[in-house]
């Protein structure tokens, strides 16, 4: 458990530290209030057209998805592939890590044949 | 700004899983963005990463070329002539150049047309030199634009030796060119040359095959010949596509005439970037060899290189259109005269304008990243557009 | 052999250090990430610089020695600008968070075997746990909020169209990454990181062709397709040319961070560099052997033991950032659905594919008695003879037209054409040439 608590103990350290950065920042920075546009998004040195924020293709989310499938079976295949050496284990947990992967590629293979990999 | 595009676009990627209404983004890109050489702008419609429509918005450089011509006296027109194209300025002095002489009657000393060549292909090759540098840093790799420019200066340097200028060489005048060229300066040409077309190949090797630059580039902004044809595309970019056109063959002012066997028109027939990128590549090789053929005639060209001109000149009555192939395309120069020191009417075609009209019709449809490797493979200076 | 092998810690040796060790070891861990960042940076102008003929910084400091932190006191000294459009939170919030999970990721990297700290024997390791990895992995997925936010709150047009690509592209990569790491855990039957360098000490032996040595520890050799993966994997999961993409200058701008500026924006660049340095170092940890000496160095009896390791360690974490910078000196950059395909199709199977045949392959040397040796040269040899006989013998693709030259010309009168009552003369050198006779020659059509 300390393992973990030392890891906290950098990631306080390290907002610490950033919160430090930005408060030396903020002393250390100008502020003009940005008169003349300068609070502006950036497009090109023209007026921006319409707002940034628009609804986008529905491809973007497939990913998420494919992402969460893949991701899932990376989990799992972490704890199998760490014990898979110890005695006891072969090619029963073989075959069926086998099946499950093998399940795992038929869906990539189904997304891939729906034409859903295409970035367009 | 109001909102003007709203339009609703269904995706046609995935079957069945579009019927989810998206809207479109509207975009400018330029006139201040990296990849639009200065301030070319274009306004696109975007559905995700596909532009749906593009419109080049060109005029922000907008300078009056043509009515500050006819304010000028012809000689003065020449330092002006060498502005709206930057990358090609020799060329275009020698425009107006030829026409004022054609329209004068007048016959330019036989040295000063070959010295004229011989810096017009340099110029060529120094225009080459930075869209190849300039367009794989478009694609992102950012190396190629510093061998570039290494050859770039090595040309520079003896450009600049002759002329004085760097960019605008005012080299050119009625009747010739200002001065002879220095002594040795031949020699030093030659070396040049030399260096260049030895060095060449780090360009190459380092681009031309690349893998990713090939996926970048092969069969992406596809050009048809009856689009050159439609839209008057000129120069590399129509060469690319197979309509082999070039002046300098079909049509050979200077001593072109006499350079035909040393003159290799390049074309490709895809009419893709990579075809077109690799029309300006093996263009510089091309012009090399032409710049050795002009040295090699030069050593026994003797005479004068300019004739002397009356304190006031002025063309006769009449009206000529002198064109050049220059480096992007055609360039030329209508003068209409009534007889007086500056002309009546000057209209200027160049080469830039009418390449890229096209991008309305090349740009829909296409990725993004697509945009910026069309854009970039159109080879343009938006001086030359916006005149 | 036998004290070397007392001072490679294991998982037991952690959580057992007195408090100011952790200390001096956080603080250590800071300092070496900021070095290492500052150094990169400059690291990375020098090198593409000598790539591209010039010299790279040169002005700041000896040699240009300062340059990168000059740079980041620079950007301390510039107005922060807050868009009028942004979501103020969210935009604040995004640069920490992508710059901390990189700090962090560093804690459970081991830079040298156990050492003396002032008396207190100690690994040189902030901490290490059962699924050490798995926190590098973890962050790097955290990263990716900083970044997607990022884009999403400045209410911009480019930085949205950066942010949806780098979150598609890091979620895709982000698999390619995990999934080639498995390998490794297959083989050293461990999550934690110094398990894992220990399990590189020594290869099998192998025998081959009657001739018996000790076959190579370090799992860039006995893994090479999970090494390949995870290296490319990375430079997408960085953001790194020729996998920029959500941050493509000629297209983009400046991608997710166009809005923002100065410790803002320096977070970003930060983030991106630490990045670099820590899938450097965790690509030497799993790959490289870790702090161990490489091959000719390790027959130096003393090269594993006391601080010299760290030496080694930070020359591969070196050789790893001088790859990205080779990478970005040479390579134009890949479109985007192009890169996502690669992903997809190539490296995800190619990974879940790479994993099956290791996992058989320790089924059949653990239960069928064949021994790495055999299997490699009665499996791996005709494999490898028939792929490559596969690429060499396929047909080649039909030359490309864009190659070929010497098109026939087109007819002359389909092109824009002069003024229809032009008379154009020939080039006066031709004129010479044709007639003595014509002594005045006119020139254009006058009127």
């Amino acid at each position: 458990m300390s393992g973990y608590l030392t890891v906290g103990a950098l990631l306080v350290v390290g907002i610490a530290l950033i919160a430090g950065a930005g408060a030396l920042n903020s002393m250390l920075s100008p502020s003009r209030g940005g008169g003349g546009g300068g609070l502006t998004t950036y497009e090109s040195g023209v007026d921006p057209v319409g707002e940034g924020w628009a609804q986008s293709q529905i491809r973007y989310y497939v990913y998420a998805f494919l992402y969460v499938v893949l991701a899932v079976e990376a989990v799992f295949l972490f704890p199998w592939a760490t014990i898979f050496g110890d005695p006891g284990f072969g090619t029963t947990a073989l075959v069926e890590m086998g099946v499950f992967v093998g399940l795992l590629a038929l869906v990539l293979l189904y997304v891939w044949r729906k034409r859903v990999l295409i970035w367009t | 700004m109001v909102r003007e595009e709203v339009t609703v676009g269904v995706g046609d990627a995935a079957a069945g899983l579009h019927e989810f209404p998206t809207t479109d983004m509207t975009l400018n890109i330029g006139p201040q963005h990296p990849s639009t050489h200065g301030v070319l702008r274009l306004r696109i419609v975007l559905d995700g990463e596909r532009v749906v429509s593009a419109e080049p918005i060109v005029g922000y450089m907008h300078r009056g070329a043509e009515k500050l011509f006819e304010v000028r006296d012809y000689r003065q027109i020449i330092v002006l002539a060498n502005r709206h194209d930057w990358l090609s300025a020799f060329s275009n002095e020698l425009g107006v150049a030829l026409a004022v002489e054609r329209m004068l009657g007048m016959e330019v000393p036989e040295r000063a047309t070959w010295l004229r060549t011989l810096l017009a292909e340099l110029n060529r090759i120094l225009n080459h030199l930075m869209f190849l540098g300039s367009y794989p840093l478009e694609i992102g790799a950012i190396t190629p634009v510093f061998y570039a420019f290494r050859e770039r200066e090595t040309i520079q340097a003896v450009m600049e030796e002759a002329a004085g200028g760097r960019m605008h060489f005012m080299f050119n005048r009625v009747g010739g060119i200002k001065e002879e060229v220095p002594a040795g300066w031949t020699g030093r040409v030659r070396q040049a040359v030399a260096d260049v077309r030895s060095r060449m190949p780090d360009l190459d090797g380092l681009i031309r095959d690349n893998e990713i630059f090939l996926a970048r580039t092969r069969g992406i902004g596809v050009l048809t010949p009856e689009q050159v044809d439609a839209f008057g595309i000129s120069g590399p970019v129509a060469r690319a596509s197979g309509v082999d056109f070039d002046l300098r063959r079909d049509e050979p002012y200077l001593a072109y005439g006499e350079l035909q066997e040393s003159l290799r028109v390049v074309t490709r027939t895809v009419g893709d970037c990579h075809s077109r990128f690799e029309c300006l590549l093996d263009q510089v090789y091309a012009s090399l060899d032409l710049a050795d053929a002009c040295l090699d005639r030069l050593a026994s060209v003797t005479g004068p290189v300019n004739v002397r001109l009356p304190k006031t000149l002025k063309a006769p009555e009449g009206h000529t259109y002198a064109w050049t192939e220059n480096p992007l395309g055609l360039n030329g120069y209508f003068i209409v005269s009534r007889g007086e020191k500056t002309p009546w009417r000057c209209k200027l075609r160049s080469a830039s304008f009418n390449n890229i009209q096209v991008l309305t019709e090349l740009l829909p449809g296409t990725l993004l990243p697509d945009l910026v490797a069309i854009l970039g493979s159109m080879f343009f200076v938006v001086g030359d557009i916006d005149k | 052999m036998s004290n070397l092998a007392a001072e490679s810690p294991t998982l037991a040796d952690f959580g057992t250090d007195v408090w100011w060790i952790i200390v001096i070891k956080v603080v250590g861990i800071f300092a070496l990430l900021v070095a290492l960042t500052l150094f990169a940076i400059l690291f990375e102008r020098k090198v593409v610089g000598r790539m591209q003929q010039r010299i790279g910084p040169n002005r700041v400091g000896p040699r240009g020695g300062l340059q990168s932190l000059a740079d980041g006191l620079k950007l301390a000294f510039k107005e922060d600008i807050m868009p009028a459009l942004a979501d103020k939170p969210i935009y604040f919030l995004a640069p920490v968070i992508a710059a901390v999970p990189a700090f962090l990721a560093f804690s459970v990297i081991p830079i040298g075997p156990i050492v003396s700290i002032f008396g207190e024997r100690t690994p040189l390791q902030l901490t290490d746990l059962p699924v050490g990895v798995l926190i590098v992995l973890a962050c790097s997925a955290m990263g990716v909020y900083g970044i997607v936010l990022a884009g999403w709150a400045s209410g911009s047009t480019y930085p949205l169209l950066g942010s949806l690509r780098s979150a598609a592209q890091m979620i895709s990569y982000e698999i390619a990454m995990g999934l080639s790491i498995v390998a490794v855990f297959l083989y050293a039957g461990t999550m934690s990181t110094s398990g894992i360098v220990e399990a590189q000490e020594s290869g099998s032996e192998v025998s081959a062709f009657g001739l018996n040595f000790d076959g190579p520890g370090w799992y860039a050799v006995v893994l090479p397709v999970s090494f390949i993966i995870y290296c490319i994997a990375v430079v997408g999961e960085t953001n790194r040319a020729p996998f920029d993409l959500p941050e493509a200058e000629s297209e983009l701008v400046g991608g997710f961070h166009t809005e923002y500026s100065s410790l803002k924006f320096a977070l970003f660049y930060l983030a991106e560099y630490i990045n670099m340095v820590t899938v450097s170092a965790l690509a030497a940890t799993l790959f490289l052997g870790g702090w161990r000496a490489p091959w000719p160095i390790s027959i130096w009896d003393g090269a594993n033991s006391g601080w010299w390791p760290v030496l080694w360690f930070i020359g591969k974490v070196i050789l790893g950032l001088f790859v990205f910078t080779w990478l970005r000196a040479t390579l134009p950059r890949m479109r985007y659905d192009q890169f996502m395909r690669f992903g997809w199709k190539v490296l995800v199977p190619v990974a879940l594919l790479w994993i099956l045949v290791v996992a058989t392959m320790r089924v059949l040397s653990r239960e069928y008695d064949f021994n790495a040796g055999d299997i490699a040269l009665y499996v791996g040899i005709p494999v490898l003879v028939l792929v490559m006989a596969v690429v060499w013998l396929w047909p080649d693709k039909a030359p490309d037209p864009t190659v070929k030259e010497g098109v026939p010309p087109t007819t002359r009168g389909a092109f824009p054409t002069p003024p229809l009552d032009l008379v154009v003369p020939p080039s006066p050198p031709l004129i010479k040439r044709d007639a003595v006779a014509a002594g005045k020659r006119g020139g254009g059509k006058r009127a």
